[in-house]
């Protein structure tokens, strides 16, 4: 097996600096939204007594949910043992950590008492998701820290295996967890399946290869170095069976909450007569977010790098519209305390309700998005990540 | 001279007011007899340093049948006892926090409309509990639920959770604006306490059915559904009562009657 | 030059905190040492408070937070270290508050020590009723002569220091 060079991007380009510097940009847009939102409190926002969670968790879960994901091309090459798939490790884990700090950054930011965060790192309520969360989060964190390490420094890469595995194994269980924040709520017909859980595990296989792909993309061609085919239809044909297997969870799940007369009110909501939400389901996360995609790859278009790359924008960009249904969907529609009667009262029962996100809360999200891409960044330029070739021939001898 | 003190020497040279003043103390707090020694005789009182308990479970019957149309006598009496702006009064009618609300039911198909207060259920197994991530929000043996403001980080997973919508957040600064007895704030999250600080107090009712009472409706009764002479009982066992969603089984505080 | 450096960095302080004396308009406050000292009115009810002063200003904190998770949780509604008794006695006769002026009873040490104060973000700072009105100030009303005599105290920042640590 040929032994693979990695090197350090060199990072000293006016390009770099000013990718850096815009992201950058963005991250303090993003600490003034929060300190916007903390001096002010929510009243800043578009969220409110009806819609409680927005924007802000459309982002920090979209993240959450990708960086389980992009851990996912390492997780083949050790656990699975497919040597191809060793050099694209470390950018793999990389983003990995990177995605789950923008997540969870967000996430606590927009807590309604974010300088109270020492207070969740110190009471515990272990019948709460959320809590059992705060521990998947941070072991996340610990295991892929320890898996990264083991790739890169070479007296501890026997048990790179074992990290890897142990870190695959512990992703699933996030995601898991992820999913059953809502699906472990009773009050909303949307919620409350155990369907959400594996559906959220299949969506980071899709989110996160989308999201690697793009960057892996983008890193060689701005570097200069070289990406060859091998690499990328691998890749490409992982996503198409990713993106499928999506496009299956949501019909099944659709189609089961359609068989029963107490969901048909909200399914028709989310599927006909929603508006932005029924927009967004067909038109963001079926039609651009699935079925163009799989379209693409699965055609001629598909052996061209740039639809590639269209494809996986469309992928993220139907997750989010995915993320926006989930999370904002089910709320807009009320709840349904009566069944069979209409309800009216000052605190806006029976009611669609309306969300409009605010300024804060957009660029909350961004900046979770870009201190995620800044990590990333830095790190590819500082550790050796990224193999200095990764051409056909190179690829190819690492498979014999 | 300041206004407070010319006040304080009012309250001095003028007996009657005097009078008044230790009157309201006493009714408040009990009957003193002697230095130290009360008599508890309002419903339910305990002394101040003993704990809640849970041989006590208190709830709430309501008779959607006497719940008057268009009347929000429980509504305004909240949110004047717990310091609430009402929602009509608010600059953000939809962050605003409502503890309680009037609630209008129709049915389609017959038309027939219903009319009752809606409000935290106070359920045995309360779903905003469970998911609370740092136990801010919990269960009072007595079976209040409440919200520790303390360890309330704002998450708002509770109100996710909650079927009734009885949760608000406190999406501005309140400036001062609390009453003493009910403190409350910005990015914590709320709900109706059943009027924890009447109770704690020993006036065994809520302000929502003293005004109810008070209007002449009495369409809600106040009291502790684990004492089988408690008005609440006795009135349990005789009309037929519902618990809303009791498909899914939380053992409410609140049940109704008439719905 | 490192001389010069220093006496620059003298000057800028000092006109610095002039500056922000002036700004804050520095007349109620008491000049000793240069710096502001905190201004500790006396409670206007009451002879003692329910432990000793010295105990008060360094445990306040911890004693507080045990009686508030007593009360919230347990339903313990006791009035030792109850911190509606603190702000009942300590309420300034001005404002009828503990913390509406930078010179109110806990604002007042909190802001020289720098330390955030987060509870009147849920508690008022006011006793129920106006101060006046306060069923236990009528009973306490003989000790209208303090309020009369406007009693004052300032905290040196000796002693500042000792609660700091």
């Amino acid at each position: 097996m040929a032994s693979i060079t990695f090197r350090e991007v060199e990072g000293s380009s006016p390009k770099f600096w000013m990718l850096f510097g815009a992201l950058g940009l963005f991250v303090l847009f993003g600490a003034l939204a929060w300190n916007t939102m903390h001096h002010y409190g929510h009243v800043v926002t578009g969220m409110d007594n009806q819609i409680v969670w927005g924007l802000p968790h459309v982002f920090a879960v979209f993240l959450i949910v990708a960086a389980s994901g992009a851990l996912n091309v390492a997780s083949i090459a050790s656990v699975f043992n497919k040597p191809m798939y060793k050099p694209l490790a470390p950018l793999s884990a990389i983003l990995a950590l990177a995605l789950m700090l923008g997540g969870l950054l967000i996430l606590v930011l927009d807590l309604g008492r974010s300088d109270r965060l020492i207070v969740a790192m110190t009471h515990f309520n272990f019948k709460s998701m959320f809590t059992w969360n705060v521990f998947l989060y941070s072991g996340f964190f610990a295991l892929v820290g320890v898996y990264l390490w083991t790739m890169l420094d070479r007296t501890v890469k026997t048990y790179s295996k074992a990290a890897g595995t142990a870190a695959f194994i512990w992703r699933l269980t996030l995601t898991t967890g992820t999913g059953s924040l809502f699906g472990f709520l009773i009050a909303r017909e949307l919620y409350g399946t155990a369907m959400l859980a594996p559906m959220f595990i299949i969506m980071s296989f899709a989110y996160g290869l989308a999201i690697y792909l793009m960057v892996l993309a983008a890193a060689y061609a701005w570097t200069g170095r070289t990406l060859g085919d091998a690499v990328m239809m691998r890749l490409k044909s992982l996503l198409v069976v990713f993106v499928a297997a999506v496009l299956y969870f949501v019909v099944v799940q659709h189609l089961t909450n359609l068989y029963f007369a107490k969901y048909h009110a909200v399914e028709t909501f989310i599927l006909r007569d929603g508006g932005i939400f029924t927009f967004l389901f067909w038109v963001g996360h079926i039609a651009l977010g699935c079925i163009a995609p799989l379209v693409i790859l699965l055609s001629r278009l598909g052996k061209q790098r740039n639809w590639i790359m269209i494809a996986c924008a469309l992928v993220i960009a139907g997750g989010f519209a995915q993320m926006y249904v989930t999370i904002i969907g089910a709320q807009a529609f009320p709840l349904d305390m009566f069944p069979g009667l209409t309800e009216k009262s000052s605190f806006f029962d029976g009611e669609v309700n309306s969300y409009t996100p605010s300024m804060p809360e957009l660029f909350l999200g961004l900046g979770g998005v870009a201190i995620a891409l800044l990590v990333t960044t830095f790190a590819v330029k500082v550790l050796r990540l990224l193999p200095v070739t990764l051409d056909d021939e190179t690829v190819a001898k690492l498979e014999h | 001279m300041s206004e407070q003190n010319k006040n304080s020497d009012n309250a001095v040279v003028s007996p009657e007011r005097r009078r008044f003043i230790s009157a309201a103390t006493a009714t408040a707090a009990g009957l003193t007899i002697a230095p130290g020694v009360m008599l508890y005789e309002v419903a339910h009182g305990r002394p101040e340093e003993q704990a809640a308990s849970s041989a006590v479970r208190w709830g709430m019957m309501v008779d959607a049948t006497k719940c008057a149309t268009g009347c929000d006598d429980c509504v305004t009496a909240c949110n004047t006892e717990n310091g609430l702006t009402p929602v009509a009064e608010s600059a953000h009618p939809r962050q605003a926090p409502q503890w309680i609300r009037k609630l209008e039911l129709q049915d389609p198909l017959t038309q027939m409309e219903t009319n009752l207060p809606m409000m935290c259920q106070h359920c045995a197994e309360p779903p905003c509990v469970d998911v609370c991530p740092t136990g801010a929000s919990f269960k009072r043996a007595d079976g209040l639920v409440l919200v520790n403001r303390h360890t309330c980080i704002g998450c708002r997973y509770c109100m996710m959770a909650c079927p009734y919508k009885a949760r608000s957040l406190v999406h501005e600064s309140l400036n001062d604006t609390q009453k003493p007895d009910v403190p409350r704030g910005i990015g914590c999250v709320e709900s109706c306490t059943f009027c924890v600080q009447k109770i704690d107090r020993g006036d065994g009712t809520t302000a929502c059915v003293e005004a109810c009472t008070a209007s002449g409706h009495n369409a809600l009764v106040f009291g502790d559904m684990n004492d089988p002479e408690s008005e609440i009982s006795k009135k349990l066992r005789e009309l037929p009562t519902k618990q809303v969603r009791a498909d899914l089984n939380l053992n409410l505080g609140v049940r109704y009657h008439g719905i | 030059m490192a001389v010069k450096l220093k006496q620059l960095l003298a000057l800028g302080v000092v006109v610095l905190t002039t500056a922000a004396l002036a700004w804050a308009g520095s007349d109620a406050q008491p000049k000793a040492k240069g710096a502001p000292q905190p201004v500790i009115t006396k409670a206007v009810k009451g002879e003692q408070c329910v432990e000793p002063t010295e105990f008060m200003r360094r445990n306040h904190m911890d004693v507080l937070d045990g009686h508030r998770d007593k009360t919230v949780i347990e339903g313990i509604r006791t009035k030792k270290y109850s911190l509606k008794e603190c702000i009942n006695c300590h309420a300034s006769e001005k404002t009828g508050s503990v913390a509406a002026a930078k010179d109110d009873f806990c604002i007042s040490c909190h802001s020289y020590a720098s330390v955030k104060i987060d509870c009147f973000e849920c508690h008022s700072t006011k006793p129920k009723g106006s101060i006046a009105m306060h069923p236990l100030n009528a009973e306490t009303a003989h000790l209208k002569h303090k309020l009369a005599a406007n009693t004052r105290t300032t905290v040196s920042a000796e002693d500042m220091a000792g609660v700091a640590k």
